[in-house]
């Protein structure tokens, strides 16, 4: 029961009388019937009556979509409470997501109508820019992914990150190569990962203490040297190359999507074919039939002569070199220099679009994504003067996740045995 | 714990031997057992070897020494001995005192203050880690992991400030109001989680770790607006909270405030609600299995939230002892990182009260040494930090000290690794 504990007394009632009025759709649907009303309500009001130009390109030119920004704010309000209303009144099963969907991105369109009154938002360049911040999460939780659906809890996402960006900026600065810079992102991921799972899977110490206490680890490690070593002498150990941006000729003439997908550095391609690679590794091989009968039950695995405890060294230690790759964004990607404690919790986030996409990788790159999105749209407002305090806006993606975490995604459920150690008897 | 069954009868006859022991042959034999106090030490030694190699390797000038350690080893190994052995005695002039001071003080030329300051900053800093190390200590014995401390703590702060400057009360009085402003403030914030943990079941890692940002980015926007800003200065940086609520302290140089006999209090009272009151009953019952508390006829998801709620005052009070004893304004670090290290706290206390006062008091020794170990020998601070993680990880993972100093079983198998349970 430990490993399903977030099912609640609540859950259990509710499985044993499912005709119960109050059901999951109906909650769901009341709930987009108020945030769409207050979005058509008082977004609509707030808005100006002028034109929100929504730009196909990276800057205020070019072809656009227009609409009047209090117009817009309370259509797409009405929609979500439409959709709301079709939850309430009850519809068959299938369209429940669609319409969930359906209203919650009428309510952030919404909530861009009135900010994007009498201004512009470039499409690509906030497209772009959610891929790129969602980089790392998408890489993080991707980690996640291979260590907890084996049952190792990973909350060390963090300090892999801090890790791998360190390990980016040093060597990628002492060897000027920016692949030497990739490789040693992936061992100070490694490093990290491999402290895991010896702590975790061999000395059985809880795993999500290990996560924490590894995370300070890092920190302090990595601000240790970096203010013995690289605060003195930036040039020499702290100025990395950057990752060069690649373009496929042809692909990234495609409007919109071209720039975005085609026109970007390895770490984008990589993180989205690991993606892929990882759903179909965990779905349709011998090693992720392995590795879910690892996850949900090891006992039986050991059974049929799986080797748990082997497995789920080599799927951390894998998750290390994902999460290390992940790090190397912030030093080789994002800015061009090492600095303390400069992923800023971006490991947790990267844990909690783990969650929300429910343990599998097409989840997690649809939850990452999301969290890049709102991180981006809160730097784009605020740097065009959202009469929303930055700080507020920079809230959106841990207020998303709370929200998320507790209703959106109804029950989650991790994989049975995610963060219990595995003792041969 | 199963293999302890078979064992019983030669258990008897080993018995009787050791009770023919001397009193100092047995406690010999248990000084090398894994018991809990061996450990610690044990674990505490462990993580400062690792700092000092971390120190020697980040030392340009001593690391060129080792370049020729083949051919004159005695330069790399007293360079790096003297380096060292002048950082940890930093270390331990900074947390507890400095025998110069002290043979000027019997010399007549001392001053008492000079000799007490590294006792009374140790103190400082210890005493809102009570707080928060208890808040999670706490939550764990219920089974909740309340890496939220440091937003409950945030939010106190602010509330106890706001309390301290805004509102003008008799001297005493005030005190009382601000502290109790920060006790609801970080209760509140606990029982979003709780509730959260109770109606949904969302996990209480993530919402916390969410509310901690939430609580940081509302404090960096509160402290900029009219009538919290102190519109004397240009920074952002709030009022001073008046003097009728600042917790009283010992003369000038001396830091130390009444915020540390508080904590021995509260502490005292954790140790009763855990132990005695009925409420720790049940979370203790439904920390060690939901289920069967459940069965008992507890009700699980009250006492979620009320543990959330209790254990968001208590950080919220180290946040409030924060403000009111050290900081006496809000700034967008005033509660620095007394959430995360109250976490710290609490795993190397045991999630036992008086374990975490003991500590916290730990703990206040590290970050007042290291601040004299940085100024004098120029070493950062981060090494604190890793000190400190690398003293939980040896104190999470027992079997790990054991293999390494090979110490005997202890008799009572009290150090296990039980707290694994997931998601």
């Amino acid at each position: 029961m430990s490993g399903v504990s977030t099912a609640t007394a609540e859950d259990l009632s509710e499985a044993t009388a499912p005709d119960r009025f109050w059901s999951r759709q109906r909650r769901l649907g009341a709930a987009l019937v108020i945030i769409g009303l207050i979005a058509a309500v008082i977004f609509g009001s707030l808005a100006e009556s002028a034109t929100a130009r929504f730009t196909l390109s990276e800057d205020a030119e070019g072809a656009a979509l227009s609409i009047n920004g209090q117009f817009g704010a309370i259509l797409f309000g009405v929609i979500a409470v439409a959709a709301g209303g079709a939850l309430l009144a009850g519809v068959a099963k299938r369209w429940q997501t669609l319409l969930l969907c359906l209203g919650i991105v009428a309510f952030v369109f919404s909530f861009l109508c009135w900010q994007v009154a009498g201004k512009f938002l470039p499409l690509v360049d906030t497209a772009s820019g959610s891929l790129e911040l969602a980089l790392p999460l998408i890489l993080g939780a991707l980690a996640g992914v291979l260590c907890e659906r084996s049952g190792v809890v990973n909350v060390a996402i963090e300090g892999q990150f801090l890790m791998g960006a360190f390990g980016a900026a040093l060597v990628g600065t002492l060897a000027t190569s920016v692949w030497a810079g990739v490789v040693s992102a992936i061992v100070g991921g490694v490093i990290i990962a491999s402290l895991l799972a010896v702590l975790a899977i061999r000395f059985l110490v809880d795993q999500v203490v290990v996560g924490i206490v590894l995370n300070l680890f890092a920190l302090g490690v990595t601000g240790f040297l970096y203010e013995r070593l690289m605060q003195p002498d930036a040039l020499k150990y702290n100025s990395p190359p950057r990752l060069p941006e690649w373009r496929i000729p042809g692909l990234a003439d495609i409007p919109v999507v071209g720039p975005v997908l085609f026109e970007t550095n390895l770490l984008v391609w990589l993180a989205l074919i690991l993606v892929v690679v990882i759903h179909l590794g965990l779905t349709r091989t011998r090693w992720g039939l392995r590795t879910r009968a690892v996850g949900e039950h090891p006992t039986a695995a050991d059974t049929v002569g799986i080797r748990v405890r082997g497995l789920r060294y080599m799927n951390v230690l894998l998750g290390g070199v994902v999460a290390g790759a992940g790090g190397a964004y912030f030093t080789l990607v994002s800015t061009s220099a090492f600095n303390k404690n400069m992923t800023a919790g971006a490991g947790f986030i990267a844990l909690a679009a783990l969650i929300f996409g429910r343990w599998t990788p097409f989840g997690a790159l649809g939850a990452a994504l999301f969290f890049g999105f709102a991180q981006k749209l809160a730097n784009y407002l605020s740097a065009v003067g959202s009469p929303v305090p930055n700080q507020f806006l920079n809230m959106l993606p841990y207020i998303a996740t709370i929200v998320a975490v507790a209703g959106l995604v109804g029950r989650v459920r991790a994989p049975a045995a995610d963060g219990v150690p595995y003792v041969k008897s | 714990m199963t293999t302890e069954a078979p064992a019983a009868p030669p258990e008897k006859e080993k018995a009787k031997e050791e009770k023919e022991e001397s009193f100092l042959g047995l406690f010999l034999h248990n000084l090398w057992s894994a018991n809990t106090v061996t450990v610690t030490i044990l674990s505490i030694f462990l993580a400062l070897v690792i700092g000092a190699v971390l120190i020697v390797v980040s030392d340009s000038a001593v690391l060129s020494t080792f370049s020729y350690f083949t051919a004159r080893p005695s330069d790399a190994l007293t360079g790096s001995w003297d380096l060292i052995s002048r950082a940890y005695a930093d270390l331990f002039k900074g947390a507890i005192f400095d025998p110069a001071a002290i043979q000027a003080l019997f010399n007549g030329t001392g001053d008492w203050k000079t000799a007490l300051n590294p006792l009374s900053e140790t103190l400082t800093y210890a005493a809102p880690l009570v707080f928060t190390g208890l808040s999670v200590a706490l939550a764990f014995r219920g089974g909740l992991f309340n890496i939220g401390g440091q937003g409950q703590a945030v939010i106190g702060c602010i509330t106890a400030g706001v309390a301290g400057f805004a509102i003008g009360l008799p001297a005493g009085l005030h005190l009382v109001v601000a502290l109790a402003a920060g006790l609801i403030g970080g209760a509140l914030w606990g029982f979003l989680p709780g509730l959260l943990k109770a109606r949904t079941g969302a996990h209480e890692v993530i919402t916390t770790i969410m509310l901690n940002y939430t609580a940081t980015l509302f404090l960096g926007w509160l402290i900029l607006q009219n009538g919290i800003r102190d519109p004397e200065r240009t920074d952002a940086i709030s009022k001073t909270v008046d003097s009728s609520a600042i917790l009283p302290a010992m003369p000038a140089p001396l830091r130390v405030h009444l915020g540390i006999v508080l904590a021995v209090i509260v502490t005292a009272g954790v140790a009763w609600l855990i132990n005695r009151s009925s409420f720790g009953f049940e979370l203790r019952a439904v920390g060690v299995n939901q289920n069967a508390a459940k069965t008992a006829g507890m009700s699980v998801a009250k006492t979620y939230t009320m543990l959330m709620v209790v254990a968001g005052g208590l950080a919220g009070l180290g946040g409030a002892v924060q403000v009111l004893g050290t900081a006496d304004k809000l700034t967008g670090q005033v509660a620095g990182n007394i959430g995360f290290d109250g976490l710290l706290v609490a795993l190397l206390g045991r999630n036992k009260p008086w374990g975490t006062l003991f500590a916290a008091i730990l703990y206040g020794a590290l970050r007042a040494g290291g601040n004299l170990m940085q100024v004098d020998v120029g070493i950062s601070l981060e090494l604190v930090t890793v000190l400190q993680a690398l003293i939980v990880i040896f104190i999470a993972a027992p079997a790990l000290v054991k293999a390494i100093f090979q110490l005997r079983d202890a008799r009572s198998a009290r150090l296990g690794t039980s707290m694994a349970k997931g998601w």
